[in-house]
């Protein structure tokens, strides 16, 4: 027997067994391993919603009531699948490329990002969602009774509130836990599509299930049935009202496309554009089976049930009169299904449209800090969102109390649907016509609500309810043309026809009017050519998986801005931080913030930030846009960094060009002061030779000691002069290159010693402090010519220390690789701005008259340069000093 | 005959051989051998005639000759110049600024006595 308890248990095992799948598919979205999810089947199963518990239960009563108009609701969204998928595509498109979150998202992105348009749409689907959430809750709760009156346990409650109650809270508590569990930014369930999907499958096998029950089990075959659907004098003839007819199929394909349910599993949970085509023949086969049994249902419930029982629940009394419980309890599970299904979609819908474009905007608002709050405000979006569709069931529950729960299924169904319709002039206008305008948007949808409210939504919870009954027979304050059912004195209209044409027809006019005689603003006029044009703004069709193709279009973008190299170096970084192989690490907001400073440093923080947000969340302008920017933002920064690389070049040169010049200049006055000291150098002993030679000649009766005097200034002036020459010559040959190296093993210290002996036969007086441990060193060189170095800088010292008692301290040392020997006497040095111009030729320093030409130390600087060390001036010895620097392999060499 | 030279040269064998040259002609030679106090030695000993050297240490002879004529006393005082660097650009600066004479190392010693000689009877 028919167990109420039973159908409670299976109920709740039916709950926990879809929680199960849809955290599942949740954990298993995460995961990234759902391709299966994004199948083209889930798909169409999850617009399956479109069947709520309306179609499972109330097409049987529609059908049994009115024959087959039922059929309308199924033909108007075949139609717009089929016919029409090509604007299906566009809206799919223009949701993906935008970031579309909701109908009123859709809407109020459309005409300019308005959010005065966005809380009008919301405000309208709420209000019409609103009967048809009662609907689902009514349905249930009925299923729930027909139960309880089949079972004798069960003491027959006096009315339902308690379970629309119950039901109510249940479905709130299921859709919060799965619709607001994360916020991802593009607002995709894939745990609630997925447990939908499995829905769509339960609620169909249900009706089927109890279709071919009815057909052979108590029908007795396919003929007899439908020889007692021909004899029945209701569903028997084909009573066709055209304008009715037109009207409804209108009225339901119009709702595909409007209802924010649909809306939501349509555009905003769609994977991929791709599965629009399988959806455009799967669908209208799934509502095809939908409807097959639906007539001879309802002709066997109303010729099998007694008089009097409610059609809408001939699917589910006919197998439980019929003693089938486990069909029924089947068949109860169908309609859960299609209820639970709706109620938890359209609930999320409605709650991201509430928190979307009233809660947050008011919250933000009221922060005072407008869109830039710093801290993470996720946490109350979920807040709104759970508030919301806490909200959004309670309505539905007072719709359901408020109404009495006792109208026909089908009449709260259609009046929903005409509440949505009213998006559609707005909707459809602004993907196709860019001339609409937010003002005839708003405008339209203010008329056609509000004539829907007045025709249809006021009237719907019945004679005197809301509107007096005087009202509706005589219009207000007895205005007859504002009468609900008869607008402008046109009378003789089904109420539903007359309502639905009212409101779209002023709705329309009132868009096309408004629209016609306003000027969009700038925002309304770039987002208008988005939404027309969305073919050539966004990219072909591509399936979105979820974090990881978000990752791959910041890298794409990030490669534009950054170059390839520095890119993958700083995704692959950031992978590895979070412990991700490869290049794709989650773009989580630690990640975004890192990136966006890097991209910064490339575009500036402000078009960084309107980049990372545009492919992470919604914006104006399109990816493509952007990348185009970023395009030409690379070019012209390869470009300019061509031109400065050039002009550095050009800088380049130029600073060359000035030193070559100041060299040559340098090189032309030194070739004249060197003509000059040469000139000099050469004419003053031959002045002394001449003049000498001349008096000794000339000059009768000199001495014999002035003759040998002069003499001998003639043979120390000649002498003067072939050392000057020498010494020219060992110059020239060394700067030339030419000089060929004697090089041998040898002493250090020897080498010393003999430049020491050398020098003191100039009479020097000097005295010399040396280590001669440290001199202990083997070199392999040309020892006469380092010895003449050191030669040379004994007999300077000698020549020019001016100490009272002058000291020579030659000390060597060993350092990296080189080995030096440093000469420091203990006179005043050489002055700081002299320093650089000793080893230059011909220079002496201060006024001694020191008898050398000023060529011994740029020979130094010649020979050290040949032997491959250096000399230099060596400063703050508190003395003159120089070092000598040899390589140190040609004493180690030598070892 | 009290004709007086002052001989301002730096190189000592050049001195000995003007001052010797000078000498058997019946000057009264005195000499002075850095350039930085010459033109003080020239006030203290009021020469008949000057025999300057370019080239000296601590100062130019062209800086000391410049502040000869300068000088009241000094002005129209006959300088003979010698210098060891021929190149003309020498000549052309001292002509410039003054010389009386200038002539080039190594001279002929009787073309130096002529030369002062035509200086002082000028």
């Amino acid at each position: 027997m028919a167990s109420l308890n039973l159908l409670v248990a299976v109920s709740l095992i039916y709950v926990a067994f879809l929680f199960a799948v849809a955290f599942g598919a949740e954990r298993a979205a995460m995961k990234g391993r759902a391709g299966w999810l994004r199948s083209p089947v889930v798909y169409t199963l999850s617009l399956s919603i479109y069947c709520t518990a309306w179609t499972f239960y109330g097409a049987v009563g529609y059908a049994a009531r009115s024959g087959l108009e039922y059929l309308t609701i199924y033909i108007g969204p075949s139609i717009v699948m089929i016919g029409w998928v090509w604007a299906l595509r566009k809206i799919v498109r223009i949701g993906r490329s935008q970031r579309i979150t909701s109908v009123a998202d859709l809407i109020s992105s459309r005409y300019g990002k308005s959010n005065l348009l966005a809380v009008a749409v919301t405000l309208i689907a709420v209000v019409g969602t609103t009967p048809y959430i009662a609907l689902q809750l009514q349905s249930v709760t009925q299923s729930v009774a027909a139960f309880a009156a089949a079972d004798p346990s069960v003491v027959i409650p006096a009315d339902n509130r308690a379970t629309a109650l119950w039901v109510a809270a249940g479905l709130a508590a299921f859709t919060v836990l799965f619709g607001t569990r994360n916020l991802d930014s593009n607002e995709r369930h894939h745990g609630v599509v997925m447990a939908i999907a499995l829905e769509a499958v339960v609620k169909l096998c249900a009706l089927l299930a109890v279709g071919i029950f009815t057909v052979w089990g108590i029908g007795g075959g396919v003929g007899q049935t439908l020889a007692r659907i021909d004899a029945s004098a209701q569903l028997g003839q084909w009573q066709m009202a055209p304008g009715r007819w037109s009207g409804l199929i209108f009225l339901s394909g119009a709702a595909l496309l409007c209802l924010p349910r649909m809306f939501q599993v349509l555009v905003v949970e769609n994977e991929d554009e791709r599965h629009l085509r399988t959806a455009s023949w799967a669908f209208p086969a799934y509502m095809i089976a939908m409807s097959l049994f639906v007539m001879p249902i309802a002709v066997a419930g109303l010729s099998m049930l007694p008089d009097g029982a409610n059609p809408d629940m001939f699917v589910l009394t006919l197998p439980l009169s019929e003693g089938r419980t486990g069909l029924a309890v089947f068949s109860f599970l169908g309609g859960f299904s299609s209820a639970t299904s709706m109620v938890i979609v359209a609930a999320i819908a409605l709650s991201t449209m509430v928190s979307n474009h009233i809660v947050m905007p008011i919250w933000l608002s009221l922060n005072g800090k407008g869109a830039m709050v710093s801290g993470d405000v996720r946490h109350v979006v979920i807040m709104a969102r759970r508030v919301s569709i806490i909200g959004v069931l309670f309505l539905g529950y007072l719709y359901y109390r408020l109404s009495g729960g006792g109208t026909a299924l089908a009449a709260i169904g259609l009046i929903s649907f005409s509440g949505v319709v009213q998006f559609l002039p707005s909707m459809l206008g602004g993907i196709f016509w860019r001339g609409a305008t937010r003002n005839g948007a708003l405008a339209g949808l203010i008329l056609g609500f509000a004539t829907w409210l007045w025709c249809l939504f006021l009237p719907s919870f019945g004679d005197g309810v809301v509107l007096p009954a005087g009202v509706l027979a005589h219009g207000p304050w007895g205005i007859g043309w504002l009468r609900p059912y008869a607008l402008f004195g046109i009378t003789g209209l089904d109420p539903l026809v007359h309502g639905v044409l009212w409101s779209i027809l002023l709705n329309t006019l009132a868009f096309l009017g408004l629209s016609i005689f306003s000027f969009p603003s700038p925002m309304e006029r770039l987002q208008g050519a988005q939404f027309v044009n969305v073919y050539q703004h966004s990219a072909s069709p591509r399936g979105w998986s979820g974090g990881i193709a978000q990752s791959e279009d910041l890298m794409i973008m990030a490669q534009r801005l950054l170059g390839a190299h520095e890119a993958q170096k700083l995704f692959q970084s950031e992978a590895a931080r979070q412990g991700v192989q490869g290049y794709l690490p989650d773009p989580n907001a630690a990640f975004l913030q890192r990136l966006e400073r890097e991209l910064s440093g490339s575009v500036g923080a402000a078009t960084a930030h309107a980049m990372v947000g545009q492919i992470v969340g919604g914006a104006a302008v399109s990816v493509e846009d952007l990348m185009a920017v970023a395009d030409e933002t690379a070019q012209i920064m390869e470009y300019s960094s061509q031109l400065e690389a050039k002009s550095d070049e050009l800088v380049r040169t130029a600073r060359q060009l000035r030193v070559a010049n100041a060299k040559l200049t340098q090189l032309s006055v030194q070739k004249d002061a060197f003509l000059s000291q040469i000139s000099h150098e050469l004419r003053t002993p031959m002045t002394s030779i001449r003049a000498f030679s001349e008096i000794m000649r000339d000059a009768p009766g000199l001495t014999e000691g002035q003759k040998h005097k002069y003499a001998n200034i003639i043979h120390d002036e000649t002498v003067r002069l072939t050392r000057l020459l020498d010494d020219l010559l060992d110059l020239a040959v060394l700067e030339n290159g030419q000089v060929s190296l004697n090089l041998t093993r040898a002493r250090l210290g020897d080498i010393l010693d003999h430049a020491v002996a050398a020098a003191n036969g100039d009479h020097s007086t000097i005295k010399l402090r040396r280590d001669r441990a440290q001199e202990a060193i083997w070199l392999q060189t040309d020892s006469d010519r380092l010895a003449q170095v050191f030669i040379n800088l004994i007999a300077n010292a000698g020549k020019y220390c001016d100490a009272r008692t002058p000291e020579l301290r030659i000390a060597v040392r060993r350092a990296d690789a080189a080995l030096m020997v440093d000469f420091i006497d203990n006179g005043a040095g050489i002055e700081t701005e002299q320093q650089g111009l000793i080893f230059e030729k011909f220079s002496r320093i201060g006024d001694q008259k020191a008898g050398g030409a000023g060529l011994g130390l740029a020979i130094c600087r010649e020979i050290m340069s040949r032997l491959g060390g250096s000399i230099t001036y060596l400063p703050g010895q508190g003395g003159a000093a120089f070092r000598v620097t040899l390589p140190l392999q040609a004493a180690i060499a030598a070892q | 005959m009290g004709k007086s030279v002052l001989v301002i040269e730096d190189e000592p064998n050049i001195i000995e051989a003007i001052s010797f040259i000078l000498s058997r002609d019946g000057w009264h030679v005195a000499t002075h051998s850095n350039g930085i106090d010459a033109v003080e030695a020239v006030r203290a000993r009021r020469p008949d005639l000057v025999i300057l050297d370019v080239m000296l240490p601590g100062r130019s002879g062209y800086d000391i000759l410049r502040e000869l004529r300068a000088g009241p006393e000094t002005g129209g005082l006959p300088v003979l110049m010698l210098t060891a660097r021929g190149q003309p650009k020498d000549r052309a600066m001292a002509e410039q600024i003054g010389a009386s004479r200038f002539m080039t190392k190594p001279f002929s010693n009787a073309e130096v006595l002529e030369a002062v000689n035509d200086l002082i009877r000028a």
